[in-house]
C-alpha cells in the first residue's frame, strides 16, 4: 500500500496540530519540524500505525547552527513496506540541549544517539548508557560544534588563509 | 567491568574478564570487546569502538567537494568504489546533474566488482575463522584480479578515489575491458569450487548453522541493512527500493535467507556474488551499445577540463583553477542519498549552505549500526561462535569509526 504524501501530511496535522510545522519536500523527501515534547509521540504514532509502518530508524544525527544558538536533531525514518522516507527535525537551544531518547522505540538509536552526544553534546534523556563512543572518554569538548576549528589554531606551519580554510 | 557472580551449577564462583581486542587477529580490525566469561560461554559483552576514528565528518566541513572523495575511500575500504560513487551520486543529486547512460553502466560494472571483492573477503575470512584456509587463498587471487581492473582504470587498488563528480576521470581502456571479460570467464569456476568446499561441508555447517541468529523483527529494530538483514528474510535492497545509476534497467534477483544465522549470511553473500556477475555481464553489453568515448557528464563548472585545453583555452583554464582551488560555489540544499554498500545502506546526509564545502555531512555507516547488536547476539554463545558471528557481520573498522 502506498502512502500519498498529501494524505500523510493532512493526517499528521490533524493528529498533532500545531506541534508540527514547516512541511517541505527538498529533493522529494518529506521533511517537517516538531518540538522535543512531541518527537517521541510522533515517532511512536508513525511506528505503530498499521498503514504507515515506519518501523525502521535509518539515521539520527545533529547539526549545529551557531547564529541562532541552536542544535537540530535530525531523524530519518523509513517505511520499508511502503518504500517511503521521512525526515523529522527538532530544534533545541544550545544552552539546554535536552531531548527524550528514541531507544524506547528503536534499538538502533542507542549508538547513534551516543554518537550525536559525543560530537554535539545533545543529551538524550532516558538513554540507557549515554557516554562517549568514538572520542576518548576524558574529552571535554563536543568537537563537531562549529566553534571548534578543524586544526589547532596556534599552529603557524599551516597558514591557509589565502585559500579560505 | 565487574565480575558477575555465578550460581551453584557453574564450576566457577564468578565470571572471568576477557579482553577480546583491540588488536586481536580474530576481530579483523581495531575494536575491543570486554567479555565476561563463564568457562567458554559469554555471559555479557561490552563493545568499545573508536580506535581508528579520524573525524571525517569534521574534515568534510572544511574541504571542497572533490576532496571529500578520498575520505569516503576509507570508510569501507574493502569496497571503496561504492563509497566514492555514493558520494558522487549525492553531489550530482544536489547539482541536478544527469549522467549519460554509459557512465551509469560503467559505474555499475565497478560497483558490482567492488561488491564481489567485499563479499569475497567476508566469506573467505569466515572460512579461515572456521578453520579452513584453502578457500580464502582461492578467493584472494580473484580479489587480486579485481584490483588489477581498478588499477587499469584509476591507478589505485585499495583506496581508489574512483571517478569524479559527473563521471570518470578517464575512459575504460581496452586492457580494462579485456581484464573484466577475462574475470567474468574465469571467476565462476573458482567460485564454484569455493562453494563446493564450503556449502555442504560438515564442519562448516556445524560451525555456522544456528550460530549468531537474529530474528527479522530484531534485525529491523537494530537497523540492520544489507546481507545481514536479507539473511533474516527481508528483501530490502536500495538498488531495487530506490534505484540509482540506472539499476532499474537491469535484471537481477535479491537473495534472501530464512534464519538470519551465520550460514544464511554466508549463503546470501555467495548468491549476491552470482547476481553481481549477472549485472556486470548485462552492464558490459549495454555499455557497448552506447556511443563510445563518453565517460562524464557535460558540466564544465564542476568537472575538470582536459589538460591540453587548460593550456590552450581561456575558459578551461578558469574552470580548472576554480575547481582545483575549490572556489566553485555549490547551490544551497539538503538531501539524503543512499546506495547499497557491501554491508548495507550507505547513506550521505548533506546540508549545503552554498560555498565551497558542505555545511554538514553525515555518513550513515551500515557497520556502525549493525555492530551494536553484537553484544546481544554474542550473549550466551561460546567464544568461538562469537568470533564466527563477528566475522559474518563483516565489521569493517573503517566504516565503524568514520
Amino acid at each position: 500500500m502506498a502512502i500519498a504524501t498529501e494524505n500523510l501530511i493532512a493526517d499528521l496535522q490533524s493528529t498533532f496540530g500545531t506541534a508540527l510545522s514547516n512541511f517541505e519536500q527538498p529533493y522529494g523527501l518529506l521533511t517537517f519540524q516538531t518540538n522535543k515534547d512531541s518527537i517521541i509521540p510522533v515517532l511512536k504514532y508513525l511506528n505503530e500505525n498499521e498503514t504507515y509502518r515506519f518501523r525502521f530508524l535509518t539515521d539520527v544525527c545533529a547539526v549545529h547552527y551557531p547564529t541562532t544558538k541552536e542544535l537540530a536533531v535530525i531523524y530519518h525514518v523509513q517505511s520499508m513496506e511502503n518504500n517511503f522516507r521521512l525526515r523529522i527535525k527538532v530544534f533545541i537551544p544550545e544552552s539546554n540541549p535536552k531531548i527524550p531518547t528514541a531507544t524506547v522505540l528503536y534499538e538502533s538509536a542507542n549508538w547513534q544517539e551516543r554518537e550525536t552526544y559525543d560530537f554535539y553534546g545533545v543529551i538524550f534523556e532516558g538513554h540507557p548508557n549515554l557516554v562517549r563512543i568514538l572520542n576518548v572518554d576524558d574529552m571535554v569538548a563536543f568537537p563537531m560544534r562549529k566553534e571548534h576549528p578543524l586544526e589547532d589554531p596556534n599552529r603557524i606551519d599551516k597558514n591557509d588563509t589565502y585559500f579560505g580554510r | 567491568m565487574a565480575h558477575i557472580q555465578l550460581g551453584n551449577d557453574s564450576l566457577e564462583k564468578e565470571t572471568t574478564t576477557l579482553n577480546l581486542g583491540p588488536t586481536h587477529p580474530a576481530t579483523h580490525g581495531v575494536f575491543q570487546n570486554v567479555l565476561e566469561m563463564d568457562g567458554e560461554r559469554i555471559v555479557s559483552a561490552v563493545s568499545t569502538i573508536g580506535y581508528i576514528h579520524r573525524a571525517f565528518e569534521k574534515i568534510a566541513e572544511h574541504r571542497p567537494y572533490y576532496q571529500i572523495t578520498p575520505l569516503t575511500d576509507r570508510l569501507n575500504y574493502c569496497s571503496s568504489p561504492i563509497n566514492n560513487f555514493g558520494w558522487h551520486l549525492t553531489v550530482e543529486k544536489l547539482l541536478n546533474i544527469e549522467t549519460p547512460k554509459r557512465v551509469d553502466y560503467m559505474r555499475i560494472i565497478i560497483m558490482e566488482l567492488a561488491r564481489i571483492s567485499d563479499h569475497l573477503i567476508c566469506n573467505g575470512i569466515l572460512g579461515v575463522d572456521t578453520g579452513a584456509f584453502t578457500g580464502f587463498l582461492y578467493l584472494m587471487q580473484e580479489r587480486e584480479n579485481i584490483y588489477e581492473i581498478y588499477e587499469e582504470i584509476c591507478g589505485a587498488r585499495l583506496t581508489t578515489n574512483f571517478g569524479r563528480v559527473g563521471g570518470f576521470e578517464r575512459d575504460f581502456n581496452d586492457i580494462a575491458i579485456l581484464k573484466t571479460k577475462k574475470f567474468l570467464a574465469t571467476f565462476p569456476k573458482i567460485m564454484k569450487s569455493f562453494e563446493e568446499l564450503f556449502n555442504r561441508n560438515r564442519i562448516f555447517i556445524d560451525r555456522t548453522v544456528g550460530v549468531g541468529a537474529i530474528s527479522a523483527e530484531k534485525a529491523l529494530n537494530y537497523g540492520f541493512t544489507g546481507p545481514c538483514l536479507r539473511a533474516t528474510g527481508i528483501d530490502y535492497d536500495v538498488r531495487t527500493a530506490n534505484p540509482y545509476s540506472s539499476y532499474n534497467e537491469f535484471d537481477f534477483e535479491i537473495p534472501v535467507g530464512t534464519n538470519g544465522d551465520t550460514y544464511d549470511r554466508y549463503m546470501v553473500r555467495n548468491e549476491e556474488i552470482w547476481q553481481s556477475l549477472r549485472l556486470i555481464e548485462q552492464a558490459l553489453a549495454k555499455m557497448e551499445k552506447e556511443p563510445k568515448g563518453i565517460f562524464h557528464a557535460d558540466v564544465p563548472a564542476y568537472y575538470l577540463p582536459e589538460k591540453q585545453d587548460v593550456y590552450a583555452n581561456m575558459e578551461a583554464l578558469i574552470y580548472h583553477f576554480k575547481i582545483v582551488m575549490g572556489e566553485v560555489d555549490m547551490p544551497k540544499g539538503e538531501l539524503y542519498h543512499a546506495v547499497e554498500g557491501g554491508n548495507g545502506e550507505l547513506g550521505f546526509y548533506l546540508i549545503s549552505e552554498g560555498g565551497r564545502s558542505p555545511y554538514r555531512l553525515h555518513f550513515r555507516r551500515p557497520c556502525f549500526i549493525i555492530y551494536q547488536a553484537f553484544a546481544e547476539i554474542a550473549k550466551g554463545s561460546l567464544l568461538s561462535d562469537a568470533i564466527v558471528t563477528m566475522s559474518s557481520l563483516n565489521v569493517i573498522a573503517g566504516e565503524l569509526d568514520a
